[in-house]
């Protein structure tokens, strides 16, 4: 398993549009991904689990992975959340 | 039995009767019991949630065919719930571990993700409960068995009686309905727009009232006066046929008359135009007379696009449409995009306020390359017609003269590539802005003509977000605020000796008709389907006398006070 963590950048934290884009993003990897705030989990391909989480600016998250591409899943999407989702 | 009299909210205009029918939703009880063989319950839920796929994606297919992508859209939000391992593999855990029946878990797991839904700051995921809601009780009623209402019930001429429709429910109505009445729905709910789309009256928000009444009574349902009478007495539904009859007659004799200009009793011309927001909707102007294009929203070319579109699919539409025309105006409204209509390829910022934002002339001027690839189109398909040029949402003389500068460049540019470009285009603004109203005088002097816009005008000087519901009945286009702006902008475009007309939804209100020309407009643009009608209307009219009844109208208290002179002076 490889996980990173992270801190939420963008003004409106992970709502409906950057939530899409990430769930997007990490469907492109075959592994298990899952996104830790506060010891709540929610699988990374799901917009429900991660609306669930309501995710704040601010906020610092856990990206966890688990599988072949694990390495790679974990650090794109630490980088799309650093970058603000380009908002 | 006696007549009943019920009112509601008149959420689509039009008169109809015809015999009831109560499109019934089941709602299956849930009973909760412990099962045995998980795998075989998990199972089970798998087939459910595999028919529930077919389903919705037979009534994408179903809606896409009669109303089109937009409407259709919303069932892909259904079929993203049913893949969505947050909500399935959620249920089929739940019955793993708490060796529950499907039909329990499916409750209890659509419940929990519908008050989440609903619980969120966005507007658009909070829509997104009552979606979800849909797909919980779709499963459910497969789980159950059940088998949902039959549509074949419905024969045309049917009258639709429901708690409240949702998207799945109005995607199987067979053609020919002939109104909707509900329990519950606003103006701005999804049966109250279907209704609009179908141009079916529709009586929504009857409460309690709706057990009243029974399959088969005669109902008649009026729109406009925002009633409907159950079981009418037979003197009452034979008014009501004359009075349906009537109106069908008044329709067919200005469809016929569609294609003669529109002159008001005393000789004043008035034009009408239709508002179109794609190449195909020129049909359908052209048949309902219209004169000109009062406005093209060129919105499809970007929103239907994954990158900018090139310069050479912009001329080709362009030039479609101006042709079509011949040497009819055709009012081409340059790219009006932020506010509420973002590109996911232009990486707008979010924005705290988006209708207060960088929007229309204001993110096109900061995009110099973005704005001169559609000037250059416009200019290149300008030679295939009658082309007048419009840029939204101006409210400063030096916003215009930039955007001029910038079409003076795009022309320079082409004619040093050896292109031809058109000659005779008229540049002008949409007036849309309390600013550019209120300032209309100094802005006529930079421009040819001028277009009121009055759903943005309405809802910015009203300060009223028509699609929040709790403000929505504050947006009011006939608000004496507004019209004032209306008639101080026709003032300062007749100064100028230049054109004033109006491409807003106020343009097409037929009631209106008279109180427009009376403040001086010169030309209206509105759907298509309404030309016929307020063409009619105009030639009806004397100028004194709508002059007249807009000076009156313009002293009035409110909306309802003007309302209720425009209906008594009828």
């Amino acid at each position: 398993m490889y996980q990173e963590n992270v801190i939420i950048q963008n003004e409106s934290g992970l709502h409906a549009r950057p939530a899409a884009l990430l769930v997007k993003e990490a469907g492109n990897f075959s592994s298990e991904i899952q996104l830790v705030k506060n010891g709540k989990e929610a699988n990374a391909k799901s917009l429900l689990g991660l609306m669930s989480l309501s995710i704040q600016k601010g906020d610092e998250i856990t990206l966890k992975a688990e599988g072949e591409d694990a390495e790679k899943a974990v650090t794109t999407l630490r980088q799309l959340i650093e970058s603000g989702f380009n908002e | 039995m006696s007549a009943k009299h019920l009112n509601g909210i008149g959420a689509s205009p039009g008169l109809a009767i015809g015999k009831a029918v109560h499109w019934r939703k089941e709602q299956p009880q849930t009973e909760i019991y412990t099962v045995e063989d998980t795998d075989q319950e998990i199972s089970r839920l798998e087939t459910v949630i595999r028919s529930a796929k077919e389903q919705i994606a037979h009534l994408r297919e179903v809606t896409k065919e009669r109303m089109g992508d937009k409407e259709a859209a919303i069932f892909d939000a259904h079929l993203s719930f049913l893949e969505d391992p947050a909500y399935i593999d959620e249920m089929k855990n739940r019955i793993r571990d708490q060796k529950k029946n499907a039909e329990a878990i499916c409750r209890e797991v659509t419940d929990e993700m519908s008050n989440m839904l609903a619980s969120l700051p966005d507007e658009y995921m909070k829509a997104r409960a009552d979606d979800i809601r849909d797909v919980g009780h779709r499963i459910h009623l497969l789980l159950a068995g059940i088998a949902p209402f039959d549509p074949s019930l419905l024969s045309p001429g049917s009258i639709v009686v429901a708690e409240e429709l949702t998207p799945s429910d109005t995607a199987q109505f067979p053609p020919g309905i002939a109104a909707m009445v509900t329990a519950r729905g606003s103006k701005t709910a999804h049966a109250a727009i279907m209704a609009r789309t179908l141009g079916i009256p529709a009586v929504l928000g009857l409460g309690e009232e709706l057990d009243k009444i029974q399959d088969n009574d005669i109902l008649i349902v009026n729109g406009d006066e925002e009633y409907i009478i159950v079981n009418p007495d037979p003197d009452t539904e034979q008014k009501a046929q004359g009075e349906m009859e009537r109106q069908r007659e008044l329709q067919e004799a200005a469809l016929k008359k569609a294609d003669t200009d529109a002159v008001t009793s005393d000789g004043k011309r008035i034009q009408v135009f239709a508002n179109i927001g794609r190449p195909a909707d020129v049909d359908s102007a052209l048949q309902n007379g219209a004169e000109g294009v009062g406005l093209f929203r060129t919105e499809f070319l970007y929103l239907e696009n994954s990158q900018w579109p090139t310069e050479e699919e912009q001329y080709e539409s362009y030039r479609t449409v101006l042709e079509a025309f011949g040497d009819r105006p055709v009012v081409i409204r340059t790219l009006d995009i932020g506010g509420d209509k973002n590109l996911p390829y232009a990486k707008l910022p979010e924005e705290e306020n988006p209708f207060l934002g960088h929007r229309a002339i204001r993110f096109c001027l900061a995009n110099p390359e973005i704005f001169k690839t559609q000037l250059r189109a416009l200019l290149r398909a300008g030679v295939h017609g009658n082309l007048w040029i419009m840029f939204p949402m101006v409210e400063t003389v030096s916003e215009i003269r930039q955007a001029k500068n910038l079409l003076k460049e795009a022309r320079k540019e082409l004619e040093d590539e050896g292109t031809q470009t058109a000659e005779n285009i008229k540049v002008g603004i949409m007036v849309e802005v309390p600013a550019a109203a209120i300032i209309a005088d100094l802005l006529a002097k930079e421009v040819d003509f001028m277009s009121i816009g009055t759903n943005d005008l309405t809802q910015y000087t009203l300060a009223a977000d028509r699609g929040n519901e709790l403000v929505a009945p504050l947006y009011d286009a006939i608000h004496p605020a507004v019209l004032r702006l209306v008639r101080q902008t026709c003032e300062a475009a007749h100064q100028e000796g230049i054109i004033a007309g109006m491409c807003g939804e106020l343009a097409g209100d037929p009631k209106m008709t008279e109180v427009l020309v009376g403040l001086g407009l010169d030309e209206l643009s509105m759907s298509a389907g309404t030309i016929p009608n307020v063409k009619e209307n105009i030639r009806l009219i004397e100028t004194d006398k709508a002059k007249r009844l807009s000076d009156q109208a313009l002293t009035r208290n409110s909306s309802e006070e003007i309302r209720s002179l425009v209906e008594k002076n009828r």
